[in-house]
Order: structure tokens, then sequence, then C-alpha cells
């Protein structure tokens, strides 16, 4: 028992991560035939710990997707390539502390907050942007109500503890 | 200019690191809210996993329930179907001064309609003497119907369309806030499964009937697979109506199962649009459908055993899984049964299954009796033979008409081509676009619109657009779990759909609480599943463990809770939700039985009957209800005695009327005369592990 664990040879390591893989395939498979709609691969992949950007994401689609595209994709095409990324550790995520940096760039008067309206800025407007159901999301556990800023540091801790 | 550059450059250094920040966030973001939505993924598919093994269940006992209901129940209300009984109610039924609910009078016109919809806002209930009256119009009303409403949509410029709401008053106050009450310029089909579940389903049943006499043109329903007395009895919705109504429950729930097998099978919209509640198979006979009484499908539970048919097929051998205390009786040794068939040569059949059919005589005889007007006592049902039939009985629901009915109340649909059982939900088919393409093409339909599945977004369109499902409750299995929608349809038969979502607080919560609610909703109901077979899954974790150490694989632990639990749950990744993991990884397997909270009532009860109860708990507390006749939620000592002398002239099992009440006596811990449902519960635990032994 157990002994596919610590130690162990790397095909019970990759039997172990293709199995993760399918069983999150697997939750969004609801024709039970193996496939899923594209618009819920970021969820899959994103789902088992992996942190890409959207451009990133859109190149890992790009390799397996069909040739002519029927908006599925299958577990076939999609567990290979996502048993590399995971073996090769890629798209790792990302760190509490290089989080809190990033919204100290944001933060030109290095006060420790931001106000709403600067946040849905940098946002909607800047890098890969948001939309708006995303942006009102982020919104409703972010933003203090009665100050209407955004106090960036109490936010990371409360979403970080909230993800365990 | 040296100085300008050198600003413009440190300007787009600065600009180029806040998109960095930006895309870092957006990432760390997404990622979060792609985590959140699988566990959301899941927490539903526990849901429904687990909802619809409890339908499989339900179906499997059907027999069980037939023969206590033909027994225990009785159904026969005398009623004229005239207008001399709408009097009879209001000269039986008092209403009193101190009512202040609304008051109707028949015809019933907008104001009504409008009184009720005010008094249900205030949560006042509707007085047991207008129920009764109201339903007994409707009856008389959806008798004229035929079983397939033909609608057209040029009288009315759109139809709205709804699905499921399952007793859930506010999504229906809401959908008539966003669009609209009932009226000759806005026309409504619901779509089935008015009842059950929610709180509020007589409510709905009063509101829509009510809108249905007054708009008789306007608004249409299709029966449902929870428009049936027996399904009531399990899932909430008989609890509701005698909680509300207590002495006049009864008559309530009686009418109200005429007024179910009353109610249209499906609609055709401009002769191109089929709705029905569940779906299709690759049998359904639209003409067929139309043409049988449908009244005769009282429920779906009760199926047919036509003598006709089991001469075509005497070693018809379905329908033997009775529930275990049935299953005991049958098995004593030499025994006979009061009831017989007595045209049917019964050489051939081996001795066991001659009892089992004669079983299901019973079941045949009475509901002939039910079915003919006032036939005296239970006994003498069993002279009635099938030849000689009383005068003005309908004839019985044939095994066709039966799977008729239930394929189109209890089906899904799934994206492989071919017509499968649906062994998921235990009735019905899953019949694939193929099976869909051909009934549409077979009756010039362009669209086949069905509910009966929760949705996530409240509809769900599959089939290449050939098949919608709409789904009106919202917060189906916890608050924030789904959305509800409706959909309208205009004369191009193109459909619209709105979505919405009754909100108490959830507008206030984060997506990340919302999903905390539902998914801490789903776990509880995993882990009572896995408490209720306790013994057997320790039994299974030990195979795996020879030597004891209580650890076992994660992939040995999911097998194990698969192969007891059979609920197709992604176990491995569930694990860490449900058990204590060692830090190697393996599952300290006694861990998921520790922290289950039990219910206040039973806390001192030791953990085997914690398992039995969590088990059993919804079969026992149905036959409880049967036995309880006048619904007191306690069994007297008199309701004991009749139970037991009904097994005595059926069963044949000698006992006498002391060792009746000893019984009674016995199962009565408290003493104080009656058996309530806990001592019930105890009873049949000792009973149950008697025979396990």
């Amino acid at each position: 028992m157990a002994e596919e664990k610590e130690g162990a040879a790397p095909e019970a390591i990759i039997a172990d991560i293709q199995k993760k893989i399918t069983d999150a395939f697997e939750v969004f498979d609801h024709e039970c035939n193996k496939t899923v709609d594209v618009r819920e691969i970021g969820t899959i992949i994103r789902s088992l710990g992996c942190c890409p950007s959207e451009s990133e994401l859109h190149d890992m689609l790009a390799e397996v997707e069909e040739e002519e595209p029927t908006g599925y994709i299958r577990l076939e095409k999609f567990l290979p390539m996502m048993t590399k990324v995971l073996m090769e550790r890629r798209y790792r995520p990302i760190p509490e502390d290089v989080l809190l940096r990033a919204f100290e760039v944001l933060d030109a008067n290095k006060c420790g907050h931001l106000t709403k309206e600067e946040l849905v800025k940098y946002m909607t407007e800047e890098g890969e942007p948001f939309t708006q159901e995303e942006m009102e999301e982020m919104l409703s556990a972010a933003v203090d109500p009665e100050t209407n800023t955004v106090r960036y540091r109490d936010y990371i801790t409360m979403m970080v503890v909230d993800e365990n | 200019m040296g100085c300008g550059t050198s600003v413009t450059g440190r300007r787009a250094k600065k600009s180029e690191r806040a998109i960095k920040a930006a895309i870092l966030i957006q990432r760390w973001y997404r990622c979060y809210m792609a985590r959140l939505e699988m566990r959301r993924q899941y927490a539903l598919s526990i849901f429904q996993s687990i909802e619809y093994a409890e339908e499989q269940a339900q179906l499997q006992l059907s027999s069980f329930f037939t023969f206590m209901l033909d027994h225990f129940a009785h159904l026969n209300e005398s009623d004229t179907g005239s207008d001399v009984q709408l009097l009879e109610y209001e000269r039986t039924i008092e209403v009193p001064d101190s009512y202040h609910g609304p008051r109707l009078s028949f015809p019933l016109t907008v104001a009504d309609t409008n009184s009720l919809l005010h008094a249900f806002k205030d949560q006042q209930h509707l007085h047991a003497r207008y129920v009764l009256q109201l339903l007994h119009e409707t009856k008389k009303l959806l008798k004229q119907m035929p079983n397939i409403i033909h609608l057209s949509t040029s009288y009315s410029k759109e139809i709205t369309i709804c699905g499921d709401l399952h007793g859930k008053l506010d999504d229906l106050l809401l959908i008539f806030y966003k669009n609209g009450l009932p009226s000759e310029e806005n026309s409504y089909l619901f779509n089935g499964d008015f009842v059950d579940r929610g709180e509020n389903s007589i409510e709905i049943l009063i509101i829509l009937f009510a809108f249905l006499l007054v708009y008789p043109n306007h608004l249409h329903l299709n029966r449902g697979n929870h428009e049936d007395h027996i399904m009531n009895l399990r899932y909430g919705f008989t609890k509701e109506v005698m909680k509300k109504y207590r002495s006049h429950g009864k008559k309530i729930l009686n009418l109200l199962q005429d007024v179910y097998s009353w109610l249209p099978l499906a609609t055709v919209i401009d002769s191109k649009v089929l709705i029905v509640h569940g779906g299709i198979s690759d049998t359904t006979d639209l003409d067929f459908l139309n043409l049988f009484k449908r009244n005769k499908m009282k429920s779906v539970l009760r199926p047919p055993k036509s003598s006709t048919e089991r001469n075509h097929d005497p070693e018809r051998t379905d329908f033997v899984d009775y529930s275990p205390i049935i299953r005991v009786k049958r098995c004593l040794p030499g025994q006979d049964i009061a009831v017989k068939g007595m045209t049917r040569p019964s050489s051939s059949s081996s001795h066991r299954r001659r009892y089992t059919s004669d079983l299901l005589d019973v079941g045949e005889h009475m509901w002939l009796l039910h079915d003919g007007v006032n036939s005296g006592p239970l006994l003498e049902a069993q002279y009635l033979e099938s030849s000689v039939r009383m005068p003005n009985v309908p004839s019985e629901l044939t095994a066709k008409e039966w799977k008729q009915v239930v394929d189109i109340l209890w089906s899904d649909p799934k994206n492989q081509n071919g017509c499968t059982p649906n062994k998921v939900r235990g009735g019905g088919c899953y019949f694939g676009p193929d099976v869909t393409a051909r009934l549409l093409k077979r009756y010039n339909l362009k669209m086949l619109i069905r509910s009966h599945e929760c949705k996530q977004e409240g509809y769900e369109i599959s089939h290449d657009g050939q098949v919608i499902t709409i789904f009106s409750a919202s917060n189906y299995y916890e608050d924030g779990s789904n959305r509800g929608a409706y959909l309208k349809l205009n004369p191009d038969l193109i459909p619209r759909f709105v979505q919405y979502q009754v909100s108490k607080c959830t507008r206030k919560q984060t997506l990340h609480q919302r999903v905390s609610v539902v998914e801490w909703s789903a776990l509880k109901s995993l882990r009572e599943k896995l408490y209720s077979r306790r013994s057997e899954l320790i039994a299974a974790f030990r195979q795996y463990d020879p030597n004891n150490t209580g650890r076992i694989s994660a992939t040995e632990w999911a097998s194990a809770v698969e192969s007891v639990l059979h609920l197709d749950l992604p176990w491995r990744t569930l694990r860490s939700r449900l058990v204590q993991l060692a830090p190697d990884g393996s599952v300290e397997y006694l861990s998921c039985f520790n922290d289950l909270e039990i219910e206040p009532a039973i806390k001192e009860v030791q953990p085997a009957l914690v398992e039995t109860l969590y088990r059993y708990r919804t079969d026992l507390e149905i036959i409880f209800n049967i036995i309880d006749k006048d619904h007191s939620g306690l069994i007297s000592i008199e309701e004991f005695r009749q139970t037991w002398k009904l097994f005595n002239s059926h069963l044949k099992i000698d006992i006498d009327d002391e060792s009746i009440d000893n019984l009674a006596r016995s199962i009565d811990f408290n003493k104080d005369g009656s058996i309530d449902f806990n001592e019930f519960l105890e009873a049949f635990h000792v009973v149950n592990k008697f025979e396990n032994k």
C-alpha cells in the first residue's frame, strides 16, 4: 500500500498526475465522451495549480486544438500537453510577496491602498483586461465599502486564507 | 532635448512596470477564480449524484409503496364532480371570523388572483375550504383539456415558458415581477414540477390554478414527474400540506391526486415546438399519447399489472424489489395469500414466482377498487375478477401507456446518439441527438423544450439547438448554487432567455462566500451518505489494509468508497475535504466518520442506529406517515393494530389482538400509549439487526 508516494518510480508519479488531470477534465466533460468545451479549458488548467497569463493560455490551447476547431477539446490531446506542463512545473503559482509587490507598483503614492477607481482603471485598461463580470467580482471582495478603497495587504491575506 | 527624453523614458518604464504588475494581478486573480469554479462544480456534482441516486431508490421501492398505499390509504373520495361539491365544502367546512387571509368566490376573477398574491407575499395561508374549492374547479377545467395542448403565438405575441419551480415561491413572484402577471396579453406555460423540495409548494399550486381558472386560454400547465402523490410523500409536499392544513390536509392531498392525473402531458406551440417536462424516447408516440385516458396514470410508481399483459408474459419477474420488511414476509415458507388471480393458470410457475405475482395481484385489485366508486370493505376486492368489472370503471392503464408517460416525464437528453435506460434516475431514458432528430422530423417539429434538470445558468441548449432545457428554481441545491431562467418564444419561434437569481443576502456576498456555502452543504450531505454506509465502508477499507494500520492509499480509498456508494464522484479529488491525510499522502480512512454532527433529537443513540437511520430514514418516514393515518405525528395503538390486521389477512400470519397490543407496547418505550417516529426507528433498527444475523 501507499508505495505510490515518496521515492516512487517516475511512472507512478506520471500516473498520479494524469489521474489528477483526468479528474479535473471529467468535471467539465458533461457528455462523458472525453471532450470539454474549449471555453472551460482555462478553468481546468488553472484549477490544476498552473498560473498562465491569457496569452500563454492561448498558446497552450493552440497546441491541443483540432486542425479544424470544433469548439471542443479532446482529453487525448489535452492529457499529454498538460502532463508535460505539470512535470516541468511551468506556470507556477504566484507567491504572496510577489503579488504584494505588484500591488505596490500600482500604488503610486505608497499609501498602502488603491482607490476603487484606480484598481478598475488598471484592471480593465492595462495588461489583459478583465471583463465586467470579473471586475465586479473582484471589487465585491476587495473594496472596503466605507472608504471605497482597496487595502491590498489585507485583501491578499484574506484571499490566501480563503483558499485554504 | 535631453531632459525631455529622460522624463518620457522614465514614464515609459514606469508604465511598463505598471502593465507588468497589472498582468501579474490578473493572472493571479484568474487562477483564484478558476479554483473556486472547480470547487463549485464539485459541489454541484455531489448534489446531483445524491439527488439522482435517491430518485432511483424511490423507483425501486415502487411495488412496496403500491402495496402499502393500496392498503392504508383510503382514496375513494366520494366526488360527484358537480357544483354540489362546491356548496358541500361551503356547508361542511367553516371559515372562522378570525381568519384574515383571502376569501375566494367562484368563478374567480383577477381580484381574487391579486388578493392571493398579496396574501402569500405576507406569508398568509389560504383557508382549506377555498383550497378544496379551487382544486375542485381546477379539476373540472382540466378534465375538458386534451392530453396534448396546441397553442399558437399569433394570438398573443409571445409565450413565456417556465421550468421547474419546486415550491420556491420567491422565484415565481420574481418571474411575475420581471415579466408581468399572466393575462390575455401575457401568456405563460409552466412545464411541470411545481411542487416538492421548496417550502411553498401549495402556494405555487394555488396561484397557478387560480390564474388557470381566470385565464384558461393564456396560462397552461404540463405535468411533471413530481406531480405524483407518491413522489410527494418523499420529497416534502405531503408534509407541507399536513403541516399547513392539519385536519383538512388529507382531503386536499386526495383531491390533488385527481388534479395531477388530469394535468395535460405536453404542449405544442405553432405545430413546431414540443414542450414536455422530461423528454422523449425512441418509442415516444405523440398520436398515442394524445388518445389514451391520461387520468389513469395516478403515479409513475404504480406501474400497471394488467392480467392480459401477464398472460402474454407469464414469466415476468420485474418489480420484485420489495423493501426489507416485505421481503422477509414473502420468504416465510408454506404460506399462501388470500387474494388469488383465479383465471390465471399457475401450474407452470414456481412457488416463489407465484407468490410474487400474487402480491402484485393485491395491488391490481386494489387499483380496481380505487377507480370504482364505493366498493365496500377492502377484502371484498378479492372476489372482483377482471372479467366482471363494474360498469363505469375506467379500463386499466396498460404497460404501453405507462411507459409512454414515464418516458416523457422522466427522460434526460444525452449527447451521444441512441436511447438508453436512465439508470441514474431509475426511470425514463437518455435520448441522443439522433432520437431527437427522428422525432422532430416525424412530426414536422423544429424544437423540443424540456425542464427536469437543474442547470447552473437556468437553461442549456443541446442537440445542435434542437433541445432546450429550462429550469426556473434558482438556488435549487443551496443559496447561490444556480440561476433560474425562463424563456420567451415569439412568432418566429426564436427563444429568448431571461436569467435571474432570488437573493436574500447573496447580493452582498462574494463569489467565494457563495461557493463556500454551497460546498459546505454538499460535503455535509456527502458525509451523511458515508455515515449511512459506515460498516460496509469500513469492511471495504479493511480489505486494503490487512495489517490494520488505519491507512490506505488514495487510489484504494477512492475505489473502496465508489464500490460501496456508486455515486460516480471524483473521490480522489474530494478526499482532502472528507478525510484526514497522513503526511505521506495516504488516507486515514476512519476519519471520514469523525466530525459528523448528529442531529440533536437522536444524539444519545449508538453509532449503529445512526447508520441505519441515515440509510433508511426517508423510507421509514414515508411508511410511518402511511401507517399514521390521521397524520398526527404519532401512531396510535389502534393504527398499529389495523396495520397488523392487514398483514394478517393478506399474509396469513396468525397473531391475535393481544399479541399485537403487546408488540405495540414493546415499541412504545416511553409508555405514553402511542408510537412516535423515534420509537418507530428504534424498533426498525432492532428488527433490522435481528434479520441481518
